[in-house]
């Protein structure tokens, strides 16, 4: 019997959601139906899959599933759903009971199959419910009173709060807008929770408890992301070209990953630049990428970094990587730069050769992009993925103006935004074939130049940046808001 | 640098270099760290290897012992193969040295284990 499951999400990153979860579930190979159209101005999916193995091995992969529910009932006000559990009760048909199916005009029914609830009730589970309100907060006693009005439920095993053998969930959900909340919820759901995501990680793998960080690395949830965006699995081998502190591979050994990173930047790999946290002096002795791998016990996943320039090759011929994953520099934070000089006949002399650390030059985003984009055509296993984080200036966004090449096609494009004027985009590239004909085909490295007009604006009144702050300001305490949820 | 590393680097990024494959390895320093042992890896990454340079970058390095010069099939299912390669592959570090460009004769340093493959304004020119 196929089984009906909520996928509760957290209300972060809303344009990565939808890629998310199509990773993973291609990752796995999943067959998942659709039981409602997902829709982002909900913190919810509703699906069916064959069996709950399938639901936990999403949830041992997504940073943003909040938690998995086997639903029991879903209705659109409360005493539908008291009334549709009541019904469950008695389905004995062994399948859901649901409006949208007996007649055609969707009444609000939605019954399951009467064995779900029966195999929760034996005296021997221990159980405790749980509420979760999305955009409305409640006091712990409305909490309770909202658990006491499932008292018919034939639950006959002790409540136990701390790890009982069954939680179940009950979510009220009040729409996604913190500045016009309903007196009552728009949708109400009832069942089983059967396992959590994996936002632990996003903690767990958090830059402030990391050994060594730089200016630009990644936060620990974008880095997850970044790692099933890739589809990166036990055993895989993984490169990321601008490695930096290794956030990225950081997130991709956690997934079982055996990882190389390269970057042009000496004192970076040999953690001898600047200390990037505040209030630190000096780096610690250990401050490297493998430092960082060891702290989660993903040393032996470690191969090796290299202080090369991405501009020029490194790889030998053939040599195929199962997934590229990087955030190349946008010119900003951190000059993109590669080795060269302008003037003519320079020359160093031999004893200056040795611990010389090369001018650089620089090195322009749309032939950064072309390079990377080729060097995934060459350096990629067919089928496998090339994830990296492409600038923008908003205004300026059009997906035809993205980087493209044809052995790589565009199977996700997620945008964060950055301030009001600038994003950045994800951006995932399968390999659909091998560039066979030995020649090398034509990139387009994109054009949107971010670096020339980020610093355009720049250009703009101490005024209006005041503005615009007090602006993202205002905009973030909403989020906050709406982002808020209670779990007893 | 572990061995893994070197069997799949090259010094194309020097002009006029064709394949700049394989770099000699010149160490001064070698270390042996212990890695978890993952025969399927091993496995796995073993047709990715040009099994000569492997054989004889580890022989240079003298970490060659047991190894044989040239691979059998049904290595999967040879146990004392993948446990040599593992260490051979993984456990093995050049922590000082340099490798050298077998076309130009060109050397990249390796200090703390990580190979420096920069080339000088000059080179890129
Ligand atoms: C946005 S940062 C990556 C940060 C990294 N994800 C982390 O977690 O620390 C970009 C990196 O690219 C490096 N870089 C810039 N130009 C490069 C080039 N031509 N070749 C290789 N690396 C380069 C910089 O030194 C910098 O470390």
């Amino acid at each position: 019997m196929w089984r009906r499951y909520l996928m509760w999400f957290a209300h972060e990153h809303l344009d990565f959601r939808h890629a998310e979860m199509q990773s993973i579930i291609s990752l796995f190979n999943i067959p998942v139906k659709f039981i409602e159209q997902p829709s982002i101005r909900k913190p919810y999916w509703i699906v069916e899959l064959p069996s709950e193995d399938y639901v936990k091995k999403i949830a041992s992969r997504s940073v943003l599933v909040k938690n998995c529910i086997e639903l029991w009932s879903t209705a659109k006000t409360e005493s539908q759903l008291h009334a549709n559990l009541k019904n469950s009760l008695k389905n004995s048909t062994g399948t859901w009971v649901t409006g949208e199916n007996g007649q055609g005009d969707a009444s609000d029914t939605h019954l399951c199959p009467k064995e779900l609830i029966e195999a929760c009730c034996s005296p021997k589970n221990s159980f405790k419910i749980e509420v979760e309100t999305f955009c409305k907060h409640y006091t712990l006693k409305e909490k309770v009173q909202k658990i006491e009005s499932f008292e018919y439920l034939p639950l006959e095993g002790p409540v136990k709060l701390n790890k009982p053998d069954i939680t179940l969930a009950y979510l009220e959900f009040y729409g996604d807008d913190p500045n016009n909340v309903p007196e009552q919820p728009y949708d109400l759901f009832f069942g089983k929770w059967i396992v959590d995501g994996q936002r632990d990680l996003i903690q767990y793998h958090s830059l402030k408890k990391r050994h060594f960080i730089g200016n630009t690395s990644m936060d620990a949830q974008l880095s997850l992301l970044m790692a099933n965006q890739a589809q990166v699995k036990t055993g895989d081998i993984v490169l990321d070209p601008f490695v930096g502190s290794g956030s990225l591979l950081v997130s991709a050994a956690h997934f079982g990953a055996y990882v190389w990173g390269s970057d042009i930047d000496f004192m970076m790999l040999h953690g001898r630049t600047r200390p990037s946290r505040v209030g630190q002096k000096m780096r610690a002795k250990e401050e490297s990428v493998r430092g960082n791998m060891r702290q989660y016990k993903t040393e032996s996943s470690y191969l090796d970094v290299l202080v090369s320039d991405f501009s020029l090759p490194l790889w030998k011929q053939g040599f195929k990587f199962d997934a590229i994953i990087t955030d190349p520099p946008y010119g900003v934070r951190e000059p993109t730069e590669k080795i060269g000089i302008e003037r003519d006949n320079y020359k160093l002399s031999e004893q200056h050769l040795v611990n010389h650390i090369p001018a650089k030059v620089e090195y322009g985003l749309q032939q950064l992009y072309g390079d990377l984009l080729n060097f995934a055509a060459t350096h990629l296993e067919v089928g496998r993925r090339l994830v990296c984080w492409y600038p923008l200036v908003r205004e300026e966004y059009q997906e035809d103006q993205l980087p493209s090449h044809p052995c790589l096609s565009l199977v996700a494009n997620s945008e964060q935004v950055l301030s009001k004027l600038t994003a950045r985009r994800l951006l995932t590239y399968e390999k659909v074939r091998d560039d066979g004909t030995g020649q090398t085909l034509e990139t387009n490295g994109g054009s949107h130049n971010f670096r020339e007009k980020y610093f355009a604006m720049g250009e703009m009144t101490r005024r209006e940046r005041k503005e615009r702050k007090s602006e993202e300001m205002a905009a973030y305490a909403l989020y906050k808001m709406a982002a808020k949820r209670d779990v007893t | 640098m572990k061995l893994i590393t070197h069997n799949m680097l090259t010094s194309k990024c020097l002009k006029g270099v064709m394949t700049g494959y394989p770099l000699a390895i010149n160490a001064t320093d070698i270390k042996v760290t212990e890695v978890d042992f993952n025969p399927e890896f091993i496995t796995r990454v073993i047709p990715k290897l040009d099994w000569e340079v492997l054989w004889a970058a580890a022989n240079s390095i003298g970490h060659g012992e047991g190894l044989p010069k040239t691979l059998e099939p049904k290595y999967e299912e040879n146990e004392d193969l993948l446990k040599k390669l593992h260490r051979v592959l993984l456990e093995v570090e050049v922590e000082e040295g340099n490798l050298t460009c077998p076309e130009s004769g060109r050397q990249f340093p390796i200090s703390k284990g990580i190979p420096n493959m920069l080339l000088t304004e000059a080179e890129v020119q």
